[in-house]
């Protein structure tokens, strides 16, 4: 409907509205925080909204998957590219690795029923939401973070920021936008009930981060 | 509808909600939460106003720069793979989004929560013709089953209580034993939907913001749904108005903290999903295909309005609705229309004309709270006042809102007339004084819908000046 298109743009250009160039306020600057605060402030709100975070030394978060996930019943774990590599050199033998090599079309069933939990790589965290930031790759693609029951995020202290605009601008995200950008700030919830919380609707009931260095 | 058929209709369904005393606990409980939480994420109103200030610049840019905007959006979509479509109206729209699912031969498709899906009534529209849309953001799902509207804009099934909810998914799904555990509710509708996003031939969503820049849907959710609808089918269509765009990545931060924040008191919601290209070679899953409908339904003619315009920034946070004591109240049916509260009242008249709807501008006792709460400063309780002027001007003019000058009233015209001719002069001011008082007795013990519930005052025996005058008091 090429027609709508010219009958709509021809409305907006024809009614005398002024263009103008930008006169936005900028960002207050607010202080920016410290590594040690930043990983405290990223913690406690993470926290707040039902995640689990576990601060570990930067080798360690295999053992803790070795440790944690079987006892919480995790007998199938999705993971790719970097974690899937070190998982699989380590990971202890009741947890089965399930790679994520074939489009989704051929085991959509078996991600959407089987797969018990996930591990993910992240681009990094921001401080003051308590959020993971994740951009899905080939190798760990879109759903590992949305269909398992638990999504174990692992981010780097390092690349944690203090707010998204930062981020976004620190990092030149308008450059290099990818296909999918996700913010993810605790597990899936609901209020739609009577306004009670409720976790696990439709994505992970737990969001674990374990965060190194 | 006439006038006084839009007012009555109007009524009437207020009536009927002030009589449902359960839905107006609801509203009157989680009213109370929403302002409650919100409050607790901007302890400083200074910065707050600043925040304010720079959100509601970044909208106003945007608008000022629709047509250039949305062609750079366009062509930045287009680079990225995403089709874009343009539709006039909400028709226009439904007949684009049946003929790519046509195509794409899907007859069960998911969606994520999208006001402008019902604001073209797309699930009817398609039911009609054989394609089941699945409503899947939970409030909506509930409502999917009870054949009802949202009563909300984020909240949508606020109105139900956990025992009409327990019962229709029982009654729907009898293979899920009944409950009223919010929790167990809860996993049962998990259960139920996984099944069908795991299935779904096409997904659906809405936009939050539109991104020129880079040519990026923004969707704003808690549940998982949206990024389900948009990622597991092969298919994707996105469908949203024309005023969502803004023009650069770095104005979607601001926006986003106030949305949140705004709407439910949460610093960021579970997901905030940015889509830029439908799947790319080497990618193992994403849609295929991803368009997006670009729909007016009336938002450039509002534009043409200098004051109007104002409405277009709105980010449909539903803090002006939170904040209102007429729709906490009477609750989102009343109103009878898709955006309920102040916003609504601004919206609807605008979009189907005030000989439709006009009525709505009336309940509103314009105390201001939502033009104090609105995070992109829209000034409502101004534009408010200003419909309320046209439905009952005699001056009809092009410009402006539809059905101008529909709530004339004659009876109303001519008291307002008697009262500036008596408050326009010393000496008939004086005669009324005198006539008011003296002819007391002579009060009309009825007067129309103001005496149906308040007993009607009688004027006192003599008038204030008098009685001061009389108590040794100066004139002046």
């Amino acid at each position: 409907m090429s027609n709508a298109r010219e009958a709509v743009l021809g409305r907006l250009r024809t009614n005398g509205s002024i263009q103008m160039g930008r006169s936005i306020p900028p960002q207050v600057d607010y202080s920016s925080l410290g590594l040690n605060e930043k990983r405290e402030l990223f913690t406690q709100r993470l926290q707040a909204a039902h995640a689990e975070v576990h601060h570990l030394q930067d080798g360690d978060w295999v053992n803790w998957i070795n440790r944690e996930l079987p006892q919480r019943g995790v007998s199938c774990l999705l993971a790719g590219g970097v974690p899937a590599e070190e998982l699989e050199q380590r990971v202890v033998s009741t947890i089965k690795l399930q790679r994520y090599q074939q489009p989704i079309e051929s085991w959509k069933e078996e991600l959407f029923s089987q797969v018990d939990a996930s591990v993910t790589s992240t681009e990094g965290g921001i401080a003051s939401t308590g959020t993971v930031v994740v951009w899905p790759t080939p190798q760990e693609p879109r759903l590992v973070s949305l269909v398992p029951s638990i999504h174990v995020a692992l981010v780097d202290s390092e690349r944690l920021h203090d707010t998204f605009e930062q981020m976004v601008n620190d990092d030149r995200w308008a450059e290099r936008m990818p296909t999918n950008a996700l913010l993810i700030s605790g597990p899936s919830k609901t209020a739609d009930i009577q306004q009670v919380i409720a976790y696990g609707v439709h994505g992970p009931k737990q969001l674990i981060v374990l965060l190194l260095g | 509808m006439s006038a006084t058929n839009q007012s009555k209709a109007f009524q009437s369904r207020i009536g009927e909600a002030l009589g449902n005393q359960q839905a107006h606990t609801n509203f009157r409980s989680a009213m109370n939460m929403l302002m409650e939480n919100r409050l607790k994420q901007f302890p400083d109103q200074e910065e707050l106003l600043h925040k304010r200030q720079r959100a509601d610049a970044i909208r106003a840019h945007a608008l000022r720069n629709l047509p250039t905007l949305l062609e750079k959006l366009e062509q930045k979509l287009v680079e990225n793979g995403i089709q874009v479509h343009w539709a006039e109206n909400g028709e226009e729209a439904n007949a684009l989004i049946h003929q790519l699912l046509s195509q794409a031969g899907a007859r069960s498709v998911v969606k994520g929560k999208s006001m402008v899906s019902e604001e073209i009534d797309l699930n009817h529209y398609m039911e009609e013709r054989g394609i089941k849309v699945l409503e899947s953001d939970l409030g909506e799902f509930i409502l999917q089953l009870a054949g009802e509207t949202p009563s909300h804009i984020v909240m949508p099934a606020i109105h139900k209580s956990k025992q009409d909810i327990a019962e229709l998914i029982h009654k729907h799904y009898p293979e899920h034993p009944y409950s009223e555990d919010v929790d167990t509710l809860t996993q049962q509708a998990r259960q139920i939907l996984r099944d069908k996003f795991c299935h779904a031939d096409a997904g659906i969503s809405g936009v939050n913001f539109m991104v020129a820049e880079t040519g990026t849907l923004c969707l704003v959710e808690n549940e998982g749904n949206g990024r389900m609808s948009t990622t597991v089918p092969p298919i994707h269509i996105a469908v949203t108005g024309i005023e969502k765009v803004v023009e650069s990545l770095s104005d979607v931060p601001p926006l986003l903290e106030l949305l949140t924040k705004s709407a439910t008191g949460q610093p960021i919601t579970a997901y905030f999903n940015m889509i830029t290209r439908p799947r790319q070679r080497g990618e193992m899953d994403g849609p295929q295909e991803v368009h997006l409908v670009l729909l007016d339904n009336g938002r450039s003619h509002i534009r043409r309005d200098e004051e109007l315009l104002d409405t277009l920034r709105c980010i449909r946070c539903g803090s002006c609705i939170n904040h209102c004591p007429v729709y906490v109240q009477v609750g989102g049916h009343a109103y009878g229309t898709v955006y309920p509260g102040p916003i609504g009242s601004v919206l609807e008249p605008m979009r189907q004309g005030l000989d439709k709807i006009g009525a709505l501008t009336s309940a509103c006792s314009l105390c201001g709270a939502c033009g104090q709460v609105c995070p992109v400063q829209i000034p409502l309780p101004k534009l408010i006042n200003r419909l309320r002027a046209e439905a009952v001007t005699q001056q009809v003019e092009t410009q402006g809102v539809k059905g101008q000058g529909s709530l004339r009233k004659l009876l109303e015209v001519w008291t307002w007339k008697g009262w500036r001719l008596i408050f326009g002069s010393g000496l008939r001011y004086r005669l009324f004084k005198l006539l008011a008082t003296r002819l007391r007795r002579l009060t009309p013990p009825k007067m129309g819908g103001w005496s149906r519930y308040r007993t009607i005052a009688k004027p006192a025996s003599r008038s204030l000046d008098e009685m001061a005058a009389k108590a040794g008091f100066d004139h002046e």
